[in-house]
């Protein structure tokens, strides 16, 4: 329908702009301002998706076809629908952010932002491919990136935590590709739209047992699970899933706080995008006969994730499993969808809000988490290197504004009415409720859990007594207000006007509740 | 229908919280001066509105805020004789309180902050009062959490207060969250959230909530409990006395707590006659509780405060029996006087240069002459003695217990009797009693700043009875009938009650130095200056809660982390195995070679 390849131009530019910044080696400013300029470009580029993107109606736009390979199946597929679209936009936020909070970061700068761009060119192409093949390529490129940020800029356990991500992320991707493998050896086909079709006419199954069944697979839905596990692992890997969540506190924690804004903000959502736009569609009958240990495994991810961060007395580890949980609610509302209630009617709204709550708290927790990051980055660095919950106190004194901001980011993640978390959370628990009562009546415990504990770090750093030592503690300067300042008004403006969001989230959320 | 007016009451505040927050922070005498007159013109508007209420104007204001799948969520303005009333509460002792801030609050680093978060305070509560629908109702219900956790925490570097502005906050988010959890069943039962069409749905199908009902009406209530501190959440209201003196009276007297109160008088068509019953029971229970702790408390706050608590009590109980504008016209006469017994009791405080127990004051009706007949005034309007506007709301609060249950009819009539008893001890020992320090002798006067104030509210307290708020909001609830009869017996056992608790509190406090209570009754004593141990056993119940989740997750985490070493170790022992074979010597190859070959050449022959 366009004739400009919008999605193309987002992706390429962080490519070239990467590599621009690697060619200008030995002056890292320059290559610091290539960088910088290249995501500014590409978030203008997001932006103007934005902007001229039709609400009325659910499905893929700025539509790219290609033939690449055809008789492999392997197409160049591209296109957005509202969730596409959501991510991409916080991709392209996120980005030029996290350059801000490693301004200054040490040794081979020009390397760390090229890496920086490839990652952002990486998300891109995961959020808007709709062929498995470069998907997948675009998904593992994703990867790389991330782990030689961690491992040459992170803290003094990086290398143990980078191998440690690596591995873990690696193995639930193989298991993907497995699958994948499977699922194109049965049916001839890469494109998540035809798979997709194929799913909701019942032929993936039998296809697959068809072509695969046998000896081994004694029976059809045998066969068609195990797949589905397959996939699922990469995702649940990703996001991440309890019980395969133990990289994530280790690699948040040592990355440098640019990377972990990244990894929190938009990496994350990489595995909750995935479950939305391939599991649900490919798999509906799998999550449906999976439910109830999948719930659960959701309920265990938002209550124990809360309940870790109030045991940590290490600022990033706390905000780092804090992340756990606000990515459980996603899964929460996920997993709930493909319940059966009797009235097809109500459960049928339930499902939209919370699809739509799913999308919202996507969006919103990369926002928050970031700025919760970039806030405890901030103070390390201040800190000399200190990031105990017990290191500080009383800094509101000398920092009224650092105190304020940080804690409206704080108030922000712990879902206030009136910011950002708050309406993708209520939507999530909307729709869970009616459709499972008693996952989302367990799941309260986590929201309350997690007041106490966000509660507690406002507390403990910046209420009570000044330490004589941190009596110098500098408030925000002028650069880290500025780069604070969109931020924050982002956070009001969605909190107060989630229509703004919700045109875009809602045709996509309608569009998936279809499914079932 | 686009009238400007309603959004300038309401947000008139957010402008001025806004202006302090972004550009007067350097300048203490410009933000009191915005805030206070945010709010002064707020309470002008909300007369003409009520004028124009009067003269049968309908009013509402509403535009469409979300749209969610095939719904929509409107954020809509509500006028009616409920939410007027509320306004006009909210914005008059709102307005008093704030002039009286302006001198008590001199001097301090925090003033612009002071008065950035009372004047975002105001609006949150507007708010509440004005919403349409229970959606916009939980936005500002939280705003109100969080500005009640700014304001108490407002000196932060006390840890107390820090502690004190935490556990209000999580102890109301605790109660949230069976209200949020109502809130997301009405909206999915009824298919809507808006007040107006939830009742009428309920009334075209009376069974709509079926066997839910019940549960749905309590879980609502629970955010009252919260708000409005009752029991078993009562426990934060107390320690909110670390805020200042204003902020008690705006916050912990008048308003805040008072939302819970509105809010089920205001969705009292949801509740059945089970949920109703259990109402009126944890008010009449908290009225109890919080009047034997009240006997007891030595800092003056926070008898005013356990005296708040047991008040709320009253007017639950009211919700309770079916009775709403009965809980409200007790919730205005109170606003009035908790309002002014805060601010004279600040102007005390501020006389003492800062000392709250009351055990240190003495004699200071000679010193403050002024404070002293306007705290006697809130006294006895709290204590409902007749003509104070106390008087009439207590009673017809008694005169329905009287009608509905006798227990809860002895309950209210013990309590008004503790309440008596606990104000007199109060005034004795404060303003009668020798002084018994050095700075009750030199207590001064407050400034006319702060006075003027009091005797406002002195003439609200004593003449707010005559009002009819009862009568106003009458045609908004079922008509009650009236029964004149009980009207009489209840006042008749209420004065008793004043006279039993007054003649009491001469007997034991008359000249006393120290309390002779607790020498008397030991045991008794001690269980009501601990506050029934809740403050301890919730303490330990949280903490046992706590650890056994963090070790619980700790553990979770330990055993994942073994098996994926498990996993990890075996790769590695594998591999390790393995290696032993590549020796690189030739020889062993060979070996190696042959064996195969006999192996392979020994299954070919055999099978």
């Amino acid at each position: 329908m366009n004739t400009i390849p919008i999605l193309s131009i987002l992706t390429v530019i962080p490519l070239a702009g990467g590599g621009a910044a690697l060619l200008a080696s030995g002056q890292s400013k320059t290559s610091r301002s290539i960088a910088f300029g290249a995501s500014l470009l590409s978030l203008a580029v997001a932006a103007a998706a934005w902007a001229m993107f039709d609400s009325g109606r659910g499905g893929a736009q700025y539509v790219e076809r290609l033939a690449w390979a055809p008789s492999l199946g392997i197409e160049y597929h591209l296109g957005v629908d509202g969730l596409g679209l959501l991510m991409v936009l916080l991709s392209a936020l996120l980005a030029p952010f996290a350059m801000l909070a490693s301004w200054e970061i040490g040794p081979n700068r020009n390397l760390y932002f090229a890496l920086i761009l490839f990652l952002e060119a990486g998300l891109f192409g995961t959020f808007t491919a709709l062929n498995f093949f470069h998907w997948f390529i675009y998904w593992e490129m994703g990867l790389i990136p991330a782990f030689f940020l961690i491992k040459l800029w992170g803290g003094p356990r990086r290398t143990r935590a980078a191998n440690q991500f690596l591995i873990y992320t690696l193995a639930g991707s193989v298991a993907m590709l497995l699958a994948f493998l499977a699922l194109y050896a049965a049916t001839g086909l890469f494109d998540f739209e035809e798979l997709a079709r194929l799913a909701r006419n019942g032929g993936l199954d039998s296809a697959l047992f068809a072509k695969l069944g046998g000896s081994f697979f004694k029976s059809r839905e045998t066969l068609a699970t195990v797949v589905f596990f397959g996939v699922f692992l990469g995702f649940a890997v990703k996001a991440p899933l309890m019980p395969f969540h133990t990289w994530l506190p280790s690699a948040y924690t040592e990355a440098p706080a640019g990377t972990s804004m990244l990894l929190t903000g938009a990496m994350s959502k990489m595995g909750v995008y995935g479950l939305l736009r391939i599991l649900l569609p490919l798999f509906p009958g799998q999550m449906r006969a999976m439910q109830t240990p999948l719930l659960c495994l959701a309920v265990a991810t938002i209550v124990f994730s809360a309940a870790a961060a109030l045991a940590q007395r290490d600022l990033k580890r706390m905000v780092a499993y804090s992340s756990i949980n606000h990515v459980g609610y996603c899964l929460l509302g996920i997993f709930a969808v493909v319940r059966i209630t009797g009235d097809a009617g109500t459960g049928s709204a339930d499902r939209a809000a919370a699809l739509n709550g799913v999308m919202l708290q996507m969006f919103n927790h990369g926002l928050t988490a970031a700025a919760l990051f970039y806030f405890v980055g901030l103070i390390e660095m201040r800190g000399g290197g200190l990031r105990g919950l017990d290191d500080f106190g009383g800094l509101r004194k000398v920092a009224p504004v650092f105190c304020g901001l940080m804690g409206i980011t704080l108030f922000a993640s712990l879902g206030l009415p009136g910011l950002n978390g708050f309406v993708g959370e209520f939507l999530i628990f909307k729709g869970v409720l009616p459709l499972a009562g008693w996952a989302a009546a367990a799941s309260t415990l986590g929201l309350l859990i997690t007041a106490i504990f966000l509660l507690t770090i406002l507390q403990r750093v910046f209420s009570g007594p000044l330490p004589s030592r941190w009596s110098g503690w500098k408030d925000l300067t002028s650069g880290e207000r500025l780069t604070l300042a969109p931020v924050m008004a982002l956070m009001l403006l969605l909190g107060t006007c989630p229509q703004i969001l919700m045109r875009v989230a809602n045709p996509a959320a309608l569009a998936l509740s279809k499914l079932f | 229908m686009n009238d400007p007016l309603p959004w300038l009451i309401l947000f008139l505040p957010l402008l001025a919280a806004v202006l302090i927050a972004l550009f007067l922070q350097g300048k203490p005498r410009l933000s009191a001066l915005v805030s206070v007159g945010a709010v002064v013109v707020s309470f002008i508007l909300s007369l003409d509105l009520l004028a124009q209420f009067l003269g049968g104007a309908m009013l509402s204001a509403k535009f469409n805020w979300l749209r969610v799948g095939h719904l929509t969520i409107d954020f809509a303005l509500r006028f009616d004789a409920l939410s007027l009333l509320m306004v006009l509460i909210v914005t008059g002792v709102g307005a008093v309180i704030h002039i009286y801030s302006v001198g008590y609050m001199k001097g301090d680093p925090g003033y612009p902050r002071f008065f950035g978060c009372m004047s975002l305070f105001t609006f949150s509560m507007l708010g509440v009062v004005l919403s349409g629908n229970f959606f916009q109702m939980f936005i500002f219900w939280e705003l109100v959490g969080v500005c009640s956790y700014l304001l108490i925490g407002f000196w932060h570097r006390r840890p107390a207060a820090a502690d004190a502005a935490k556990k209000a906050f999580l102890t109301n988010r605790l109660g949230d969250f069976g209200f949020f959890t109502g809130i997301i069943l009405v909206w999915s039962m009824a298919g809507t959230m808006d007040f107006i069409r939830v009742r009428e749905e309920m009334m075209r199908n009376p069974e709509l909530f079926d066997a839910a009902a019940t549960g749905v009406g309590l879980l609502i209530f629970c955010g009252a409990v919260g708000k409005s501190a009752q029991f078993p959440l009562h426990v934060w209201l107390p320690d909110a006395m670390e805020g200042p003196t204003p902020v008690s009276a705006l916050i912990h007297a008048a308003t805040m707590v008072a939302a819970g109160v509105y809010m089920i008088c205001r969705v009292f068509f949801i509740f059945n006659v089970p949920a109703l019953q259990i109402i009126a029971w944890i008010g009449g229970l908290t009225a109890l509780m919080a009047g034997l702790i009240a006997v007891q408390q030595d800092d003056i706050k926070r008898i005013l405060a356990y005296s708040t608590l047991s008040q709320l009590g009253y007017m639950v109980m009211a919700v309770g029996l079916g009775e709403p504008p009965a809980a409200m016209f007790h919730l205005g006469t109170h606003a009035f006087f908790k309002a002014l017994l805060f601010l004279a009791a600040g102007s005390v405080i501020h006389g003492m240069s800062h000392e709250q127990d009351i055990w240190k004051m003495g004699r200071l009706k000679e010193r403050m002459p002024l404070t002293f007949w306007t705290f006697l005034a809130g006294a006895l309007a709290l204590c409902g003695l007749w003509p104070f506007s106390g008087f009439f709301s207590k009673d017809a609060i008694l005169a329905l217990a009287c009608e509905k249950s006798p227990t809860l009819f002895a309950v209210g009539i013990f309590v008004a009797f503790l309440t008596t008893f606990y104000m007199f001890r109060l005034i004795l020992v404060v303003f009668f009693n020798r002084s018994k320090s050095d700075a009750a002798g030199h207590a001064h006067e407050s400034p006319l700043i702060m006075v003027v104030p009091l005797f406002v509210l002195a003439a609200a307290s004593i003449f707010g009875g005559f009002f009819g708020i009862e009568q106003f909001l009458a045609p908004q609830f079922a008509p009650a009938p009236e029964a004149a009869s009980f009207f009489i017996k209840a006042a008749g056992f209420g004065f008793a009650a004043f006279a039993a608790g007054a003649v009491t509190a001469f007997a034991l406090y008359f000249k006393a130095q120290s309390d002779p209570l607790p020498a008397q009754m030991q045991w008794t004593c001690g269980l009501l200056r601990h506050k029934f141990y809740f403050d301890e056993i919730y303490a330990e119940l949280i903490d046992l809660t706590q650890e056994s989740l963090a070790k619980a997750a700790n553990a979770l985490d330990f055993v994942l982390k073994l098996v994926i070493r498990a996993l990890h170790g075996t790769a590695e022992l594998t591999g390790r195995a393995l290696r032993l074979a590549q020796t690189g010597n030739l020889q062993t190859y060979t070996l190696l070679f042959a064996a195969g070959i006999a192996v392979v050449l020994y299954f070919m022959l055999l099978h």
